[in-house]
């Protein structure tokens, strides 16, 4: 095993961040931990990059137990913090060598972990690290945590305010990194990123609601999901809200994704239903579960 | 969507130095309509979303929000918009109760008005268990809301909402635009910005920005048709390929 939690928990005064959290990732994996912002995924990054002491459990890193062997950890590990943490006074140029020199290695000697993603900002190594875009502080930010090639890479909200495009790329450059061997485990408030790892824990207020594979997570919803659509968005939800045999009613993109309470639920007899409340251009097709269908039932 | 426009915006230009941040952009916006404003990080929605609200006076165009100048009158605009930043800007210190106090005296509401209004609010949200709570102690979730409604506090034509859902849980981030829908409902204008595609999807209609220019604008099924996409992702996708922030 790779990272290896049991039973962990943590308080702040009197607000529990994590209780009991208990999940391993496997050498190589890319594990994410999928759940909004408060749910204790920092928490989890903290304790497990021994910048935080648990207050019950244990946990080991490539090994290493988080507070007896605190120092190896630190080695061996990469850590790419929510918060842009570099100097920004510095250039790029700078702070790779800064960080590189701290773990005791140079540039060159790890530059084909990071070459990939290096040459997208070299154009631009003089310049300091404050002025650069969101996004190649990000690809810095990355650097900075490779440079000393960790055998295991943290990263906490890589992609959170990131555009559609940039998170898209940022997800490729972790698909490369993992097949060089690297076990990540990452974090992330956006749920379609979860089909996107290997395994996953959907987390919620300092809980795991459940840890498997995306594929199999999907499959355990215990309900069909119908594509309901109509002319007025606002109105639909309204009247699929008052339908007595509704069991939930979620917008999704274009769609409302709609399940019944009943087994044997007949979409035609929902079509009249809308059709006498005054919906125009109905149309109800079974659909395939996401992620965030099950994140939403099982946070419930 | 009927109405008159509350928002027309005619070759909008800011530069920052020999840097164009916003490109000569034009649209208009009708009442009550909800308008997604989308673009990858650092198009320039932000620059051109502070020029509208009146705290950013461009170099070149014209824009009228709520019937006044951006560059004569932005103070009449401010008072005739609501505006929730990217950021949580109520106080942390302050119950929910004290904020919405505050907030409504900002607005030049009188007490008994606050007070009608305070109550509307409590109903809507079910404020009532953690009215007197200090606002930092809330969950992000219920801090969104709350600074959604206290931005709709002056009954404003538009209200201009900078990424209201970012990392917000799934089932909040519904309720929030569920709150959308009933404001846009109410006659309310609403301007959006958000990196969800699918709530570019919620959008009656989307404008995407690219490199300060609005690069398409239409309703999401337009959109798709127009780029062979099947979802707003995939137009998304298409268009905001940026050459220089990659």
């Amino acid at each position: 095993m790779s990272i290896s939690v049991q039973n962990i928990s943590k308080s702040f005064k009197d607000k529990t961040a994590l209780k009991n959290i208990s999940f391993e990732v496997k050498e190589g994996e890319l594990f994410g931990l999928i759940g909004p912002d408060g749910a204790g995924k920092t928490t989890i990054f903290r304790i497990l990059t021994t910048l935080l002491i648990a207050d019950k459990g244990t946990a080991t890193v490539a090994g290493f137990n988080v507070v007896e062997d605190y120092k190896n950890i630190r080695n061996h590990v990469g850590y790419m913090p929510g918060k842009f943490s570099l100097y920004q006074d510095l250039t790029v140029e700078e702070n790779l060598t800064f960080f590189a020199t701290i773990f005791g290695t140079t540039i060159e000697k790890n530059y084909d972990l990071i070459k990939d993603i290096y040459i997208q900002i070299e154009p631009f190594k003089k310049r300091r690290a404050g002025k650069l875009s969101g996004g190649m502080k990000q690809k810095l930010a990355l650097c900075c945590a490779l440079i000393h090639k960790p055998k295991v890479l943290f990263l906490d909200e890589p992609t959170t305010g990131v555009d559609p495009v940039s998170r898209k790329e940022f997800w490729e450059m972790l698909k490369r990194l993992q097949q060089k061997g690297i076990t990540m485990l990452v974090s992330t408030p956006y749920m379609d990123e979860a089909a996107l790892c290997d395994r996953i824990a959907l987390i919620q207020d300092g809980r795991i609601l459940q840890i498997d594979t995306p594929q199999e997570i999907i499959k355990h919803y215990p309900k069909n999901i119908y594509d309901v659509k109509a002319d007025n968005m606002f109105k639909l939800i309204e009247f699929l809200n008052e339908y007595e045999y509704k069991y939930s009613v979620y917008p999704f993109g274009e769609f409302v994704h709609y399940t019944d309470k009943r087994e044997d639920f007949n979409p035609k007899e929902l079509y009249h239903f809308l059709e006498e409340m005054g919906a125009v251009n109905i149309s109800i097709q079974p659909t395939k579960t996401t992620i965030e269908d099950t994140f939403m039932e099982l946070a419930k | 969507m009927k109405g008159e426009s509350v928002i027309k915006v005619e070759n909008l230009t800011k530069t920052f130095g020999d840097f164009t941040a916003v490109n000569a952009i034009t649209f208009e916006v009708k009442a009550g309509e909800i308008f997604g404003f989308l673009g990858a990080n650092g198009a320039g929605k932000t620059t051109a979303m502070k020029m509208l609200i009146g705290i950013s006076t461009p170099t070149s165009g014209s824009a009228q929000v709520a019937g006044f100048d951006v560059f004569t009158n932005p103070e009449n605009i401010k008072k005739n918009i609501g505006y929730m930043s990217q950021k949580f800007a109520l106080y942390d210190d302050l119950t929910v109760k004290e904020n919405i106090t505050f907030f409504g005296g900002i607005y030049g509401l009188s007490r008994s008005k606050i007070k009608e209004k305070r109550s509307e609010l409590v109903a809507e949200l079910g404020l009532g268990d953690i009215i007197n709570e200090l606002v930092g102690s809330l969950p992000l979730g219920w801090k969104q809301k709350l600074s959604f409604s206290v931005a709709l506090l002056h009954s404003p034509k538009i209200v201009f909402l900078d990424e209201p859902t970012g990392g917000v849980d799934p089932i909040t981030r519904r309720q929030f635009w569920e709150m959308i829908y009933k404001t846009a409902n109410n006659g309310t204008t609403v301007f959006v910005t958000t990196h969800y595609m699918d709530e570019a999807e919620y959008c009656d209609r989307v404008s995407i920005m690219v490199d300060g220019k609005i690069e398409a604008l239409d309703t999401p099924k337009k959109l798709k048709k127009q780029f062979k996409a099947e979802s707003m992702n995939d137009v998304f996708l298409k268009l905001a390929r940026s050459p220089i922030d990659n």
